[in-house]
């Protein structure tokens, strides 16, 4: 039940601020605060009284709740919660309240309008993190996509209608290949057991003939290499970044594009693990091009927002590569990307919309030497640089170190390839700081460094990188048993080489000789 | 005493972490002395932990200590630990050590700096990840320390940020050294794949086991962890950076670009000497490197004019030593070669810094001189060090070192003589450039007089270091004169000794007699064309113009990875910076649109048009069955 609660918090709340925003312009940010930090809470109380976090047996949920929703066709409404979803749902509430706290003074016009656009985007995504039902997450999957369209739409920067076309054409477009996938799905399990039903569970075991896989994961997969975006799939990405407003970028960057992550890792390996593998060189090489190209675009780019949307490409490539090496070490690299990406790539659109809102532009050319106004936003700024190109300590050296490491077992052509992304993003890092806040100082009338709001909305962000960077313990924790359940169909195989997802199976390799190893690899 | 290990580190990181929180609410001679009192205080426990460590060795010379397990995932489990051995206690005691007296140096020298606070902060932060690279027990530990070294260069090459040329500095040792970071990365992936683990300990008792001589995984591995040394410690090709590294406080070049992180190439393969003496063909590369680039680098030196490059190449080139020394299996000779360095080469670049600021910021040799009557304490500490650089025997330390380092390239077991010849050659232009140095900053005429006479806070390292660039070499003497083997037999415990040719023995006296004299002519040919008969070197560089040219930008490798490189990296960045795919997707829009537009015009609203839309459709479909 605390689930449902989870989700009907937030809509019920941007329901209220809505109509609030009729009465007075300030209630709708208090109701929206309030909504956000009541299911922030409420999930950390549950999330606290978890015993063991990790400790569950594979199959086990956290939580559950099922109930029937359209009995005819078989839909239900089941929501439930393992680790994976835990750790996601706790990054969506707290990018909830630093988006509601993010849009305090920025947002004036259609208040209570924008902050019923914004909770139900982020009631969306929780139950797409929580929705084992294909249908219902379908539902939740679009329910996150047109309150989206109108927050870019309405409350965005210059070019805003074309992003929000534009995002919301690329978006409609794959998502509709993902439900003709699931429609697919559903018919031909119902037909050959009986039993029509869009529920997880029982459709993970459906049979398929091998080429009917390959194109229902390719359906399935194409909502979400573009969501995450994988080159050449991310035209969307930078458009409906720069034009979105900083809650709105706040959002995309830390929620919406780990909807595609997620759903690949929760629905294209576990229903079809073998097409997967079939296509996990082409995944592959996918998650390098995103790497790099995106890397080279952000060096490009001459407005600062663009350039950290770009920087989203790539290190969203990392997750790609890391979600097709169907390895522990990989798939925990990408779950600690996904939330250190989230805070850090968030906190550099913060600081971007703190630097708008105070000289009114996004052009490069027109920043520089803002360090000696403003030391405490740019050594802010340096530290998230800093962790965008994976400095050791920082969250997202532990992901891109262990998803490089996993993916090194899959094919080590490709990880090499990817880890000249490391030069490219200490390319693009460092120009940002240069650019923005190195440099001679540029004459500007208004700088005051951050206000207290502002430091309030970075200390979490601060602390969350560090923590994840040097005690990310938990995180793997939590995450482990659901990665080794999507992982169990590659188990069997995996240990035959050595780096058994079940236990320790890399002291194996000690006994092995390497090129044996290597030669397994290669004929699988 | 040994469990206070993790303070070491940890109190540099405190001081960073109060600096950079509460600095603005500091007066400014607090946080000068909360910087360097960190770093004292840390000296004062390396000290004490390395009494104990001596007194009372830890079972097999090694003490561990772990404070949280860091990442826990199917096996790969490092763990924020440290581990003190032998080797890591040299390195410490010379991090907190000269580290302390390089920041004693600098509350004076950056007193009138606005920036004094963020100065001590980063200088610490440095101090601290410099410190949990040495003292780590694994490689991805080290790895955290590699980076954070890097940054800590970063920052303070970038110092000065808004001069837009430092932040180019900044930026390009940044990313060269990334450059080697990442192979050495992979690296660490391929270790991990063969030994199931990054604890050194365990792959360096592991590998001899696993793999054999020259194994293609071996030479991978140690390629690949080359690489990194490569990079940090500024050899070829990945070493020009550090000549422009220079753009930073003198302090930070003296700490960072002298005495301890440019030698972190040094520690790392020093480390891992079990991987590497199971790949001889890498063996060979290192040896080959260190004696292209401290030749290459001496050359550079030559032709300076700032004082500060003269010591950036100079370092580049000693570092050149310390691989060559590598590369022979001398691992104990090697680090010795560190150990003086890091007194002499510090000590050079603070009295560098001493001249500097009484010129008023001049870097330029030919407008100094005459120098050594106003400034006898910079003068003569800074004779000290330069005695040490050129290795004037007998007396300085640098002398010792650099004599073990030879010794081993003509006797040593993989030792030949063209690196022997290399080595000397390198010696002879080491004192060239090292006496023209002295004579153009010291002696001559005056040019400008100096208006500022170094306090104490600069004079005391200037003298403790000079001290111990004199008698720092005495713990390990020639075979040949007496027994005093402490720096080897300390190191004995860590890293294996080298083998020496039996038959070769006999000859130690005169190769010490030749280098002697190859350190006496250098210094002649630096006297003889800069003191005696300037107008020689002059008329030497008008007829050598374009050679000079070449060996002043370094051989012109950054004109080559300008090309190679940068342009061909910015020039794809700016066609496409629009996004070529972005097309496609254009494309297909604006397909749609025409599409629209021509079935817009099928819709004319006359009815003959329609008549004969129906009568053409129906022929076809008429057709269409018949033909079927």
């Amino acid at each position: 039940m605390i689930l449902v609660w989870l989700i009907t918090i937030l809509m019920g709340g941007g329901l209220l601020a809505w109509g609030a925003g009729f009465i007075n312009r300030s209630w709708p940010r208090w109701i929206a605060l309030a909504a956000t930090l009541a299911s922030f809470s409420l999930f950390l109380a549950f999330a606290f009284s978890v015993p063991g976090i990790g400790l569950g047996q594979p199959g086990d949920w956290l939580a559950e709740y099922n109930a029937p929703w359209i009995p005819a066709f078989g839909v239900q409404f089941h929501l439930a919660m393992d680790g994976l979803s835990l750790l996601l749902l706790g990054l969506t509430f707290i990018t909830g309240v630093l988006a509601v706290l993010v849009s305090w003074t920025q947002i004036r016009e259609r208040v209570g309008f924008y902050y019923f656009n914004l909770m139900w985007i982020l009631a969306g995504i929780a139950g797409v993190f929580l929705a084992l039902d294909l249908f219902l997450f379908y539902f939740f999957w679009e329910v996150m996509l047109v309150p989206m369209y109108f927050l870019i739409g309405i409350w965005g920067y210059e070019n805003r209608i074309y992003a929000a076309y534009k995002f919301f054409l690329f978006t409609q477009a794959s998502g509709l290949l993902m439900f003709l996938a699931i429609l697919a799905l559903y018919f031909i399990h119902g037909k050959t057991t009986g039993n029509f039903t869009f529920d997880y569970p029982e459709l993970l075991g459906a049979e398929l003939p091998t080429r009917t896989a390959f194109w229902l994961m390719l359906g399935f997969l194409a909502a979400f290499v573009v969501k995450l975006p994988a080159v050449p799939f991310h035209n969307w990405l930078p458009d409906a970044h720069t034009e979105a407003p900083t809650a709105g970028s706040v959002i995309l960057a830390g929620l919406l594009l780990k909807t595609g992550a997620y759903g690949i890792l929760r629905f294209v390996i576990p229903l079809f693990p073998e097409a997967a593998r079939d296509f996990a060189p082409t995944a592959m090489a996918l998650g390098v091009l995103s790497i790099l190209y995106g890397a080279k675009l952000a060096f490009a780019q001459t407005d600062l927002k663009r350039l950290v949307a770009y920087t989203s490409v790539s290190h969203m490539g990392f997750v790609l590569l890391g979600a097709f090496a169907f390895n522990i070490i990989a798939y925990q690299g990408v779950v600690i990307q996904l939330l250190a990406h989230g805070i850090s790539t968030g906190a550099l659109f913060i600081i971007v919309g703190c630097i708008q809102e105070r000289i009114h532009t996004r052009d490069i050319g027109q920043m520089g030497g803002f360090w000696q106004k403003m030391p405490g936003m740019g050594a802010t700024a340096l530290l998230f640089a800093l962790a965008s190109l994976g400095l050791p300590g920082l969250g997202n050296f532990v992901a891109e170190f262990l998803t490089l490491l996993g993916a090194w077992q899959a094919s080590i052509l490709w990880t090499a390839l990817a880890a000249l992304g490391l030069i490219f993003s200490a390319v693009y890092s460092l120009r940002i700081v240069q650019r923005v806040f190195h440099g001679a100082p540029m004459a500007k009338p208004n700088l005051p460094d951050l206000n207290v709001r502002e430091w309030l909305i970075m200390a979490p962000m601060i602390l969350l990188i560090f923590w994840l960077g040097l005690y990310p313990g938990p995180v793997l924790n939590s995450a482990d048993a659901p990665l080794r359940n999507i992982l169990a169909p590659f188990a069997k195989e995996e240990s035959s080489i050595g780096i058994a997802p079940e236990e320790d199976g890399l002291s194996l390799s000690l006994q092995k000789p390497e090129t044996e190893k290597r030669k397994v690899i290669n004929s699988k | 005493m040994l469990e206070n290990l993790w303070l070491i580190p940890a109190i540099p990181f405190a001081g960073f972490f109060i600096l950079a929180v509460l600095g603005r609410r500091l007066p400014r001679v607090a946080a000068a002395w909360i910087g360097t009192g960190s770093i004292g205080l840390s000296a004062l426990l390396a000290i004490l932990v390395g009494i104990r460590y001596l007194s009372a060795p830890p079972e097999g010379y090694a003490f561990r200590q772990t404070l949280w397990q860091w990442i826990e995932v199917a096996g790969f489990s490092p763990s924020i630990s440290f581990y003190l051995d032998s080797l890591s206690l040299v390195f410490i005691l010379i991090i907190t050590v000269v580290g302390f007296f390089i920041h004693l140096y600098s509350i004076e020298f950056m007193e009138a700096d606005e920036g004094l606070k963020r100065f001590f902060a980063y200088m610490n932060l440095f101090v601290g990840a410099m410190l949990t690279l040495v003292l780590a027990d694994s490689l991805v530990l080290m790895y955290l320390g590699w980076e954070g070294v890097g940054l800590g260069s970063y920052l303070l090459i970038g110092f000065w940020y808004q001069e837009p040329a430092n932040g180019y500095a900044a930026r390009k040792a940044f990313v060269m050294t990334r450059v080697g970071d990442t192979a050495m990365a992979l690296g660490l992936f391929l270790l991990f794949t063969s030994f199931g683990t990054l604890d050194i300990s365990t792959i360096t008792a592991a590998a001899p086991q696993q793999w054999r001589p020259g194994d293609q995984l071996a030479v991978w591995a140690a390629l690949l962890l080359l690489g990194g040394a490569l990079g940090k410690s500024a050899q070829l090709p990945l070493q020009t950076w550090l000549p422009d590294a220079m753009a930073g406080p003198t302090p930070v070049s003296a700490l960072i670009h002298a005495a301890t992180m440019v030698t972190a190439g040094v520690y790392l393969i020093a480390r891992m000497h079990a991987v590497f003496e199971l790949a001889p063909s890498v063996m060979a590369l290192v040896a080959i490197i260190g004696a292209a680039t401290l030749l290459l680098a001496g050359f550079s030196a030559l032709t300076q004019s700032d004082i500060k490059r003269v010591l950036a190449y100079s370092t580049i080139s000693q570092i050149g030593y310390m691989f060559l020394a590598l590369g022979l299996g001398a691992w104990s000779a090697a680090v010795f070669h560190f150990f003086t360095h890091a007194f002499f080469k510090a000590l050079l670049f603070l009295g560098a810094g001493a001249v500097i600021l009484a010129m008023h910021h001049e870097h330029d040799m030919f407008k100094m001189g005459g120098l050594w009557k106003k400034m006898p304490v910079t003068f003569w500490t800074f004779l000290a060090g330069s005695g040490a650089l050129a290795a004037l025997p007998l007396i300085t330390a640098g002398f010792y070192s650099k004599d073990q380092i030879l010794w081993y390239a003509w006797a040593g077991e993989r030792g030949n003589s063209w690196l022997w010849a290399a080595g000397m050659l390198g010696a002879l232009i080491t004192a060239a450039y090292t006496a023209r140095m002295v004579i153009l900053t010291f002696f001559g005429d005056m040019k400008q007089e100096p208006d500022k006479r170094p306090g104490v806070l600069i004079k005391i390292p200037l003298i403790v270091l000079a001290v111990l660039s004199i008698i720092g070499g005495f713990v390990e003497m020639p075979h040949n004169m007496a027994a005093v083997h402490l720096f080897s037999d300390w190191l004995g415990t860590a890293l294996p000794a080298i083998h020496v040719e039996e038959s070769l023995q006999a000859s130690e006296f005169l190769l010490q007699l030749a280098a002697a004299a190859t350190v006496f002519a250098g210094l002649f040919i630096g006297y003889w064309f800069y003191l005696r008969r300037p107008e020689l070197a002059a008329s030497a560089h008008r007829s050598f113009a374009g050679l000079h040219r070449f060996w002043f930008q370094g051989w012109g490798f950054d004109w080559l990875y300008e090309r190679l490189f940068i342009r061909p990296f910015t020039w794809l960045a700016a066609v496409n910076r629009a996004d070529v795919t972005d097309y496609i997707y254009t494309a297909l829009a604006k397909g749609n649109e025409s599409l629209y537009h021509i079935f817009s015009r099928t819709q004319t609203g006359q009815l003959r048009w329609y008549a004969f839309g129906i009568g053409v459709g129906a022929l076809i479909i008429i057709t269409l069955i018949a033909m079927s």
